[in-house]
């Protein structure tokens, strides 16, 4: 144990991209060690006691504030809830002068959610407590990510040379590049898979394949990661139909039947059923998608854990 | 004011005259009276000596906020960063908060900057109707107020009939130009950088080189149609720089000029999510750079301008998504330019001084650029060589949003008169400070 808190120095998670194997990994191992928490009759730990965490999301979420709330809890820490739907702009208030405000109360950490890609990085510049987070424009959702990898690495032992497969809208993904970093750097294989027009710009300088047809590259696939069609950030239709896109991209049952029989399906969650996958697929024997949720919770234990750690070695 | 002053001993580059040598310039009631080796008694002598003696440096492309945005920057203090910088006229763009498309907005414009008295500040006038794009703006009476061309700068005319229409009417103006800030929105969308890898892993959205070059090739199309005098504004892409290049081939009356920052940095700027490097064009990638540098060797690019688009701290110092677009770098545009182009031999003096004063003076039809006998006396004089570091704080602009602060830059503006006064000296502000 005592080597490993040298592999963490970070006072804020702000994405997986910066970070190397070893630090993921030991996210991964400190989570772990925090699942057993909550199989326990009292389900605490007194590890941030006395310690304050706002969540502060700019942008509408239900499972990841939970999870956090619920992380933050169960480690004893006290929580803020900070939900603000309208963006800094039209409020008047700025992102700064919200989070200085928050910072007067004398909190230690900041998990914050936000339209605008950057936004977590530019407030850690700002402010002296630590910043997590929790999803940010199509940037990065780095506790997503992890929870992604720890799921796997749960199911498969490692990660490495497992066929992984992203499929639906990349370009305004932060989960998709989350995972991206992720994965790759555990050592597996990622191949993007959806509509040219649903890929970002410069997308193959990315360290993975690309693939615009689902059934071409399913039958390799370990893992499948089903992503949501977000149609709230997306400008005009990047594809003719719902119907069209199910068709070259949802998870099918028919499909299904074309897949490695232990093949573990994901998706980050809240599902357009029928459209990303059939309801058959999401809850059949393949799905991981609830044990998902359930590590995401251990993942954000060791997270909190971790940058307050990070927090107080720099001190 | 002094009668006649002698500026003795200063090595004088007026490419217009082809003077690129020792001389002494000697100017009387605000006019060029002879440069050479004269040394007639005058009111007011200065020591050139080891200096650079410049025709009044020009730039076309200037957003000193008023009417509307005074808190970032007035007319009095744009103008004072533009003689600090060496520049004896500036020209205001119109997209002002109300616009600046009509003559009474026009007038106004120039009133405060007699009023400052600082530098010539001329003004373009909006082509449409609070730049909407929707109606022609009256061009005509903007032209009798003295407006030297039309742009709705910030963004482009998007509708191509509206562009056409405003090309044809435009033309019965006889030193009329009409300047595009070259974007198609459809294709920009939501950008706020350049489109790329570094937009894919910062997750902001990009703006496609795309959208600048569908609409010069647009306009090009238009120009050839209607012969219309045609301007390109900050000029970002090396597609852009092409089609130029063909157009100017074809005889076509197209003129562009480029921006310090599209010479001197790439969209690798923008990873830190500085906003401070947000500016409209994007910053984008070192091939575009070599691609301008190049089309300013070959003499494509006929001025060279700062955009200098001021900004309060405050409104800089948000998300970069919410951030607005703009550097403020008038008052370091000399320093930039030198480092961009002259440091690394891309250009020599000459040249620089010809697309920095001579061709920025044509594009808006105004007799000067040059230290020609008779001409108003309009000079920058400089040391090529002393360096300075780049301080925000002490900018003579109202705002600091300048990426370049703490860069050391050669060039230093020791004077800068303006008809024949001295606006501006090293000294003086050396004193102030």
């Amino acid at each position: 144990m005592k080597n490993k808190q040298i592999i963490w120095k970070h006072k804020h998670l702000i994405g997986l991209r910066e970070l190397s194997r070893e630090e993921i990994e030991h996210i991964l191992d400190t989570a772990q060690g925090f699942e057993e928490i909550s199989t326990r009759s009292v389900k605490k730990a007194p590890t941030l006691r006395g310690k304050v965490v706002v969540n502060l999301f700019f942008e509408d979420s239900t499972r990841t504030r939970n999870s956090f709330s619920l992380a933050a809890n169960r480690l004893s820490a006290d929580v803020i809830e900070f939900t603000q739907k309208s963006s800094s702009v039209s409020k008047g208030e700025t992102l700064l002068d919200t989070a200085r405000n928050l910072e007067a109360m004398g909190i230690d950490i900041v998990v914050i959610r936000h339209s605008a890609g950057g936004a977590p990085k530019f407030l850690s510049r700002n402010i002296n407590a630590s910043v997590v987070n929790a999803g940010d424009g199509y940037c990065e959702h780095p506790t997503q990510g992890l929870l992604d990898v720890y799921t796997i690495r749960k199911m498969r032992g490692s990660l490495e040379g497992l066929k992984i497969a992203i499929v639906g809208d990349i370009a305004h993904s932060r989960v998709a590049r989350s995972d991206i970093y992720a994965m790759t750097k555990l050592g597996a294989e990622v191949i993007l898979v959806g509509p040219p027009t649903l890929m970002p710009a410069k997308v193959e300088q990315l360290p993975v394949r690309i693939s615009y047809s689902l059934d071409d590259i399913i039958g390799e696939l370990d893992v499948i990661n089903m992503l949501r069609i977000q149609f709230e950030r997306m400008g005009s239709n990047p594809f003719p139909s719902i119907k069209e896109y199910s068709h070259y991209f949802g998870l099918t049952v028919e499909r299904m039947k074309k897949v490695k029989k232990d093949i573990l399906v994901m998706h980050p969650g809240p599902i357009n059923r029928g459209l990303e996958m059939e309801s058959e697929v999401a809850d059949g024997p393949n799905s991981v998608i609830l044990q998902q949720v359930t590590n995401g919770l251990a993942v954000r234990m060791a997270v909190l854990f971790l940058v307050n750690q990070g927090a107080m070695t720099k001190q | 004011m002094a009668k006649s002053v002698l500026i003795k001993n200063g090595y004088v580059i007026d490419p217009a005259n082809k003077v690129n040598q020792k001389a002494n310039v000697y100017a009387v009631d605000g006019k060029i009276a002879e440069v050479g080796k004269v040394e007639p008694k005058a009111d007011l002598i200065i020591d050139a000596a080891g200096k650079l003696v410049l025709p009044g440096l020009i730039d076309i492309h200037v957003h000193f906020r008023e009417p509307g945005d005074e808190e970032e920057e007035t007319i009095a203090s744009g103008s004072a960063a533009a003689v600090a910088g060496g520049f004896t006229s500036v020209v205001c763009m119109p997209n002002t908060d109300p616009a600046i498309d009509d003559a009474t907005s026009v007038e106004y414009v120039h009133r405060m900057g007699r009023q400052t008295r600082k530098t010539h500040v001329y003004v373009m006038g909006a082509i449409t109707k609070d730049r909407a794009g929707e109606q022609l703006s009256e061009m005509g009476f903007m032209v009798q107020a003295g407006a030297v061309g039309f742009t709705d700068d910030g963004s482009g005319v998007q509708n191509p009939a509206m562009m056409l229409k405003a090309l044809k009417y435009a033309s019965m103006f006889k030193n009329a130009v009409l300047a595009q800030h070259c974007q198609d929105n459809s294709l920009a969308g939501s950008g706020v950088m350049n489109s790329s890898y570094n937009s894919t892993v910062l997750g902001l959205p990009g703006i496609d080189p795309l959208a600048e070059e569908m609409m010069l090739w647009r306009d090009i199309q238009l120009v050839r149609k209607t012969n219309m005098r045609y301007h390109v504004q900050h000029i970002s892409t090396a597609r852009s720089v092409e089609l130029i290049r063909q157009a100017k081939k074809e005889g076509l009356p197209i003129t562009c000029e480029a921006a310090p920052h599209h010479l001197l940095l790439t969209d690798d700027s923008c990873c830190d999510y500085d906003t401070n490097y947000k500016v409209n064009p994007p910053l984008r990638t070192d091939a575009d750079i070599k691609a301008i540098k190049q089309a300013i060797k070959d003499g494509i690019i006929d001025a060279l301008a700062s955009d200098h688009a001021p900004h309060l701290k405050s409104e800089k110092e948000l998300e970069f998504l919410a951030a607005p677009f703009g550097i403020a770098s008038l008052e370091c545009a000399l320093g930039l330019y030198i480092k961009a182009l002259i440091e690394p031999k891309i250009i020599d003096w000459p040249q620089l001084v010809s697309i920095m004063a001579e061709r920025p003076a044509k594009i808006i039809s105004v007799d000067k650029g040059t230290l020609g006998k008779g001409k108003q006396a309009d000079i920058t004089i400089i040391d090529p060589d002393c360096e300075y570091t780049v301080d925000v704080n002490k900018f003579r602009s109202k705002s600091k949003n300048c990426p370049y602060d703490g860069w050391k830059l050669k060039g230093k503006v020791e004077y800068t008169i303006v008809g024949g006064e001295i606006r501006y000296s090293a000294q003086e502000r050396a004193s102030a400070d």
